[in-house]
């Protein structure tokens, strides 16, 4: 659906993985079907929530869209290029304009580089900055992620989860980038740091007006920080819409089974709540199931959803999700 | 008479960096047949606490300064190491967080899951495998008989738990120490899990220790809940009790600080500075350098005491009746103290080894 203000614009894109057997001479016998075909359009400044469980395909999708894997087809239009289509030296000049945030600061930063080194490295890449100035604008990338510019000269060990996070999130923001992929960013941190992060990611995407992708498996943190959320199933988006709604009336079978599992810090509604508990795993992205890939695990199951893939049925503006019967089983209050 | 009763445990270890106090003078008990959650961020001794218990700290360099843990007349603390054997993996079994490390690879599911029974009982082969079959089917793995010879990477991360949960209750113990077993897992998956868990429970009548950072599995899962930090109790009453009428500043501050009992887009409230060096001494209430209600009072010793009927606290102000933790409206209580971070110290070098290997 292409947008006149569409800043970020993802056309049917699919990411496609060979499995191979074989020791001199490969033989391909199978694909992982990891992204498959994903239409996503993004207006400039907003945050999208991407939520599903492990294996769905959301992290593949944000690696895909900054062009960390390369797209087998489709293509990734941000503010009017199409990155699909970027190769070395372009691509690279290009990656200022797109960051990732990645889950573990523990992993995400080399140790044997100071913040100093870490930030300016990121900056001179892709900036012709005076040497003398540099340590200005390092300091200053620490202060807007609420980090004390004294620390310049430290190792990432010298600093907690919370604050790692912090030096990765500046480093994200070094280069001053238009969209930022964070994929899981708090998952790996405490409750209480965690708040903090959300805090920071929240004040700097409204402060720089930043378009994000925020890639998590925690909804109630995904609500909280996103204007609107996609819901992945096996490597298809199955409902988009406002975050709120989508939390309080999921649509989709699937969200609705979701949401239902996520537990309230509320003793008194979680102990009165119903639970839909889905039957069986998730089936392998190697070998999806005929139609609707949720079929086999959905309640509403008919006959007619084994026959081919639903489309998007739109229930409200800006409301949809791919279930035939989308209508039937929400009926409007 | 409880069922297991915990008093004065304190469990130290003996590190390059110095004495660390992981659990500092713990008392509690569980009943027969109930839930009680421990709640915790990382370091807050939840686990050390449990893992005490069981023997599972090695020593050195962890070492049990004191303490006594009564299990049906066997102080588990103190008892031969054949008593504890005994009482391990039989009347008492235990859960671990991560299932993907915590079955042995090399080994059939089976042997795995019948290993209790061929230690603990007068069993043979035949029947220890009839009744793994039995557990499986339990657990809701139906094909048991086809699944007991499988390898554990044949399972995915779900089923893992279940073979894990399985093996924890072919004995039908008593008491089931579970640490973590959800948060490795999918939210729908740890729905399951969380069912099946409650549903062997009422089944057996076993008590569970439920050990847990999550406020939202506890809500549902726990009839008592014990929130600990620094590697002390700071509260302990009735699940709807913790939540409705927190009785510490950091219960209280831990809830304020989950998105999902916030309005949404609200600023989050962040619990300031570090949790403490616990391998320096703490002479009052370890909560006080990131408290907001800090007095001077709060530097002297405090205790968990009971405030309220089945429940206590260990804050002074609320012993003394100085603090009122009412739950705010949600307007109000998006304070803004997030530039304050700006201040916010290094923690010292070398910390990091903290926590017991």
């Amino acid at each position: 659906m292409p947008t006149a203000d569409a800043f970020l614009e993802v056309t049917d894109l699919k990411t496609h993985f060979p499995i191979e057997k074989g020791f001199l001479v490969k033989k391909r016998v199978g694909t992982v079907k990891a992204v498959d075909g994903i239409d996503l359009t993004l207006a400039q400044g907003e945050v999208l929530g991407l939520v599903g469980e492990s294996g769905c395909g959301k992290s593949t999708l944000g690696r895909t869209i900054l062009q960390l894997i390369p797209p087998t087809e489709g293509t990734v239009v941000l503010a009017g290029r199409n990155l699909a289509g970027l190769r070395g030296g372009d691509l690279r000049r290009a990656r200022a304009d797109f960051q990732m945030i990645f889950q573990d600061p523990y992993a995400s930063l080399n140790p044997r580089m100071t913040v100093y080194d870490t930030l300016a490295e990121a900056i001179s890449t892709h900036k012709n900055i005076p040497r003398g100035e540099m340590p200005r604008r390092v300091s200053e990338l620490l202060s807007r992620v609420g980090l004390s510019p004294r620390f310049i000269r430290k190792y990432p060990h010298e600093f907690s989860g919370g604050q790692r996070q912090r030096i990765a999130i500046a480093r994200a923001l070094a280069v001053e980038p238009k969209l930022i992929i964070a994929d899981e960013p708090v998952s790996a941190l405490d409750v209480s740091i965690q708040a903090q992060i959300i805090n920071l990611l929240i004040k700097l995407t409204r402060e720089m007006g930043l378009t994000m992708i925020f890639i998590s498996h925690d909804l109630s943190v995904v609500k909280h920080i996103s204007d609107r959320i996609a819901v992945m199933y096996l490597g298809r988006i199955v409902e988009i819409g406002p975050s709120v709604e989508v939390f309080e009336k999921p649509l989709h079978p699937y969200t609705k089974a979701l949401v239902s599992a996520v537990p309230i810090p509320d003793p008194a509604r979680e102990r009165h709540r119903k639970r839909i508990i889905l039957s069986g795993d998730p089936p392998s992205p190697v070998n999806p199931p005929m139609g609707c890939t949720f079929h086999p695990r959905c309640p509403y199951m008919i006959e007619e959803c084994r026959a081919a893939y639903p489309p998007f049925v739109d229930y409200t503006p800006g409301r949809r999700a791919t279930c035939i019967r989308l209508h039937e089983i929400n009926p409007p209050a | 008479m409880p069922l297991l009763s915990v008093s004065n445990l304190s469990t130290a270890f003996h590190t390059r960096n110095g004495i660390v106090r992981a659990v500092n003078d713990v008392s509690f008990h569980v009943d027969k047949g109930e839930t009680l959650g421990i709640v915790g961020e990382s370091g807050s001794g939840k686990s050390v606490t449990c893992y005490s218990l069981m023997g599972l700290i090695p020593q050195p360099p962890g070492r049990i300064e004191s303490g006594t843990a009564m299990f049906d007349g066997v102080d588990l603390l103190h008892c031969s190491k054949r008593q504890l054997s005994d009482l391990r993996g039989k009347r008492i079994s235990m859960i671990f967080q991560d299932p993907m490390t915590s079955l042995n690879p090399y080994l059939r599911v089976g042997e795995q899951i019948i290993e209790p029974l061929l230690i603990h009982g007068k069993i043979s082969r035949a029947e220890a495998t009839e009744r793994g079959i039995a557990a499986l089917r339990e657990v809701g793995i139906h094909d048991g008989a086809a699944r007991m010879r499988a390898y554990p990477h044949q399972f995915s991360g779900g089923m893992r738990q279940r073979v894990m949960i399985a093996m924890a209750i072919i004995t039908n113990p008593e008491l089931l120490i579970a640490d973590e077993p959800t948060t490795a897992l999918d939210v729908t998956v740890q729905a399951e899990i969380l069912d099946l868990i409650k549903k062997l429970q009422q089944d057996h009548g076993t008590a569970v220790v439920f050990i847990t950072h999550d406020l939202g599995v506890v809500s549902g899962f726990c009839d008592r809940v014990q929130v600990m930090y620094a590697g002390r109790i700071v509260e302990t009453a009735h699940v709807a009790d913790v939540f409705r009428e927190p009785k510490h500043p950091y219960n209280k501050a831990l809830q304020r600080s989950i998105p999902a009992m916030q309005r949404k887009g609200a600023e989050l409230y962040t619990i300031q500075g570090l949790p403490p060096d616990l391998s320096k001494p703490i002479p009052g209430c370890p909560f006080v350098p990131r408290c907001e209600y800090v007095q001077p009072e709060c530097h002297a010793p405090v205790h968990l005491e009971a405030v309220a009927p089945d429940h206590e606290s260990a804050c002074t102000r609320v012993q003394r009746g100085t603090l009122h933790l009412r739950e705010q409206p949600p307007e109000t209580m998006s304070a803004t103290r997030i530039d304050e971070a700006f201040t916010e110290e290094p923690p010292v070098s070398g910390r990091h080894g903290q926590q017991p290997v």
